[in-house]
């Protein structure tokens, strides 16, 4: 574990990518300390500019942008982590099965695998939502729906490789059940991988909630990300900042996730690192 | 240029390793001459340094932090050390050619043959193109491969390994180098296969006199091909001097225990006759094919027998080998046995037992009775796992308390002469030789009937590989184990076994007493199996002093 912090701390931008995101969590966390009125009330009049009265401005109908930014932190966070918790559930699942037993298991589970990534994801997502209602629930569960194919296939590719080594053959000869081999020596074995796919996972579960959202396909009741730059898109040659503010708010999230990814890769796979 | 001339001196030669290595320097002050018209082996064990000595003659390093530090290379009068980029590229291939040991990897596998060994020219010397390639042919024909127009036009996969380093060996040998550098040319070919590609090499080296650098570890190759012998130990050399002397006479206690390591290639003092004792595994008209399936391919198509009517009996406490050159399905069958792979007909019988017929729910409860110890010592033990309930977790899934499982564990370290303490530890920080040890303290934890001992020391230096066997033969001895050796090495074969198995094309072609086998073997293929062990000769000679100092 010390190792392992050495060498993800030696990994500049990791770090820094990770005191970004802490600051993005802060800012979720304490939302509703900063500020305790709803992020959707006017406070104000439309179209102030940043850095004057109000911090970021205000939007078109008058609404704080930084209470709107502290609120839509929330709203992000929380889509990327469950959606991408949900569909390493089912990847891993779905994956590992596929690997470890193979044969006809594996193919009728890679096809389903295949049906799911044919089809577009983001045009797959939009009909998701477009058929259940557009609740916070349900873009979760679309986003989730269209992102486990990947770590399905890496997994899988995982299990195979490790299915073959001698000791699982040593813990087959010992007469170990399937669950016992699958759950106590391949998956911890291939767990590296599978955090890094799933960090990386998380920052485009974010960007397909942003683009979900932007198109006015989000939760009309939660505050987003997306949806303040939907929302003010139509104004963007007047009062930039209202598209502005969270798009940066996205790209500096994104990145750092990515970046964090990144440096956990390094750390975890030590063998892939460059002498 | 007469014989006595150096083609090659090294001189005081010092090359360093990264901080985080085990040690400072990969090969330390080591100074060492080549000379015209000769065979000089280097022979060490794994990380004495004598592959990255070899790299650094031609400036080719695995990485920028194993980096000369000291000394010169002399390559006639020029020290390749100081030599530019440009310099060393004119050299490398027409002066100093090197073969690696997996032709496999060393090959471009989207070129043909032909056309590498003709770019081996292309880049060094302007010919046309039907010069170059009637030079090729003309060389693969000098390397004795059959049907060189074929070869020329073959990819690396589509011909066998031996053939693959024929071809290695023709392309080094082309622009007619001084020096060829050799390393460990035939570790991954099989021994008949290793004979032959020895013969070749010391036929070449006559008929060019050329000087070749022969990197080894294993002492049979290096009593076969050496006309003088370098050994080393930690980066240093210990040892050097004409192959007789060295091999008959060595001076340094390092190259005294190497030799002694080497096992002999006569059979063990026999062990008492197990005629009388119980059957502990019977094995009858077992056979496996694999077939080549999917939809577009006939499922009737090219069936490949890895066991054909194969039948292995283990009385207790005996020890039966099944030896054999790769896909002679050894490996297969052991699996069969060891129901990892399911048999497509046979019968398995572990004492009282149907071993082979149990369902897979029973067969699970059963498994105990047959236990595995694999060949690599690096993938055959969960990187996450400690020792401890590595070895602990056989017991615990058969319904052992935890207590009793880890007191059992540790028992096991001690038996097969690890630290106690060791339980705590992973498997990474391990050698190889300890964690064999720990592989066959798993595989004792279970109290098995039948142990399958699957190549179990052929991925180890030649030292430990002696410790590990001593080990085996008297855990065997102690506990009356009943074990099934799977080697590729007769060598090895001989000292473990009391009777010995020889497997060809999946089906056993000879079976007999290991005495027998040895002194009279009756098949051909045995016949030939013994004459292509590397260093046979001097393995008899040195057993026949051996038995004339004894009363």
């Amino acid at each position: 574990m010390r190792a392992f912090l050495k060498r993800f701390v030696r990994h500049r931008p990791a770090v820094l990518g990770l005191v970004i995101l802490l600051a993005v969590t802060a800012c979720a966390l304490l939302a509703p300390a900063i500020h305790p009125a709803s992020p959707f009330s006017l406070i104000g009049r439309p179209f102030e500019a940043p850095f004057g009265q109000y911090l970021f401005g205000t939007d078109q109908l008058g609404r704080d942008l930084a209470a709107a930014l502290l609120y839509g932190a929330r709203t992000t966070l929380l889509i990327g982590l469950v959606a991408t918790a949900i569909a390493v559930l089912v990847g891993v699942t779905i994956g590992g099965l596929a690997g470890y037993y193979g044969g006809r298991t594996d193919a009728w589970l890679m096809r389903l695998t295949e049906i799911f990534q044919t089809i577009p994801f983001f045009l797959f997502a939009i009909l998701l939502l477009a058929v259940l209602t557009p609740s916070i629930g349900n873009v979760i569960i679309a986003i989730a729906v269209v992102s486990w194919p990947p770590m399905a296939r890496l997994v899988r590719g995982e299990f195979i490789a490790m299915r073959d080594r001698e000791f699982v053959l040593a813990c087959i000869s010992m007469g170990m059940s399937h669950s016992r081999i699958i759950l106590r020596h391949i998956l911890p074995n291939t767990l590296s991988s599978i955090i890094v796919t799933a960090s990386l996972m998380v920052a485009t579960a974010i960007l397909i909630e942003s683009s979900l959202s932007f198109l006015g396909l989000s939760d009309p009741n939660v505050m987003s990300w997306g949806f303040i730059i939907g929302a003010g898109r139509t104004a963007i040659r007047t009062a930039w900042w209202v598209c502005a503010i969270p798009g940066i708010a996205i790209l500096l999230t994104v990145m750092a996730i990515n970046l964090v990814g990144e440096g956990l890769n390094d750390a975890l796979n030590p063998r892939l690192r460059t002498l | 240029m007469t014989d006595e001339e150096n083609v090659l001196s090294i001189e005081g030669l010092t090359v360093d390793l990264p901080a985080w290595a085990d040690r400072p320097h990969a090969v330390e002050n080591v100074s060492l001459a080549l000379r015209h018209n000769e065979i000089l082996c280097v022979v060490g064990e794994s990380g004495s340094g004598k592959s990255v000595m070899a790299r650094a003659i031609l400036g080719l390093s695995t990485s920028r932090h194993v980096q000369p530090s000291a000394g010169r290379i002399l390559y006639s009068g020029e020290d390749l050390l100081k030599a530019a980029p440009e310099r060393m590229r004119a050299l490398r291939g027409a002066r100093i050619a090197m073969i690696f040991q997996e032709p496999m990897t060393a090959l471009n596998p989207v070129l043909t043959i032909g056309q590498q060994i003709e770019e081996a020219i292309a880049v060094h010397l302007r010919v046309s193109r039907d010069e170059r390639r009637r030079k090729v042919l003309e060389m693969l024909t000098a390397v004795q491969l059959p049907d060189p127009a074929r070869i020329h036009a073959a990819y690396p996969h589509q011909v066998s390994g031996g053939q693959r380093q024929r071809a290695m060996i023709a392309m080094a040998l082309m622009l007619e180098p001084d020096i060829l550098i050799a390393d460990e040319p035939t570790t991954a070919l099989d021994v008949t296969t290793q004979a032959q590609v020895l013969a070749l090499i010391r036929e070449l080296q006559r008929k060019r006199r050329m000087a070749v650098l022969f990197i080894t570890h294993d002492f049979g190759v290096v009593a076969e091909i050496a006309d003088r012998i370098a050994v080393m130990q930690h980066g240093k050399l210990v040892e050097h001097g004409r192959a007789a002397d060295v091999l008959d006479q060595p001076q340094h206690p390092y190259t005294r225990s190497l030799l002694a390591a080497v096992p002999d290639l006569a059979p063990a003092t026999a062990r008492h006759d197990f005629v009388s004792a119980e059957v502990a595994l019977k094995v009858t008209g077992l056979q496996k094919s694999y077939r080549g399936k999917g939809i577009f391919r006939a499922a009737s198509s090219q069936a490949v027998h890895a066991a054909k009517d194969v039948a292995i009996q283990i009385r207790r406490g005996e020890t039966v080998g099944i030896v054999g050159e790769s896909g002679s399905g050894k490996s297969t069958v052991a699996r069969c046995i060891a129901r990892l792979v399911e048999p497509d007909a046979g019968e398995i019988q572990v004492g009282d037992v149907d071993f082979g017929k149990l369902s897979q729910r029973a067969l699970r409860r059963n498994r105990k009775r047959i236990q595995m110890v694999f060949q690599d010592p690096y993938g055959s033990l969960d990187p996450r796992q400690s020792v401890g309930s590595l070895i602990a977790e056989g017991p615990r899934i058969h319904g052992a308390t935890a207590e009793a499982s880890r007191q059992r564990a540790i028992e096991l370290l001690t038996l097969v002469g690890l630290d106690a303490r060791s339980a705590d530890r992973f498997p990474h920080e391990f050698s190889g030789g300890q964690r064999q040890r720990i592989g066959l303290a798993r595989a004792l934890a279970l109290d098995p009937d039948v142990l399958i001992a699957d190549e179990p020391v052929s991925a180890l230096d030649v030292s430990v590989q002696a410790q590990v066997l001593r080990l085996l033969a008297d855990i065997r001895e102690r506990l009356g184990l009943s074990v099934l050796f799977i080697t590729h090495d007769l060598r090895v074969a001989g000292q473990v076994c009391d009777s010995i198995a020889v497997m060809r094309y999946g089906e056993i072609v000879e079976f007999g007493r290991t005495e027998t086998v040895f002194n009279a073997p009756a098949h051909p293929y045995t016949q030939m199996l013994f004459a292509a062990v590397p260093g046979r000769d001097w393995s008899l000679r040195r057993s026949a002093a051996a038995k004339e100092q004894q009363p």
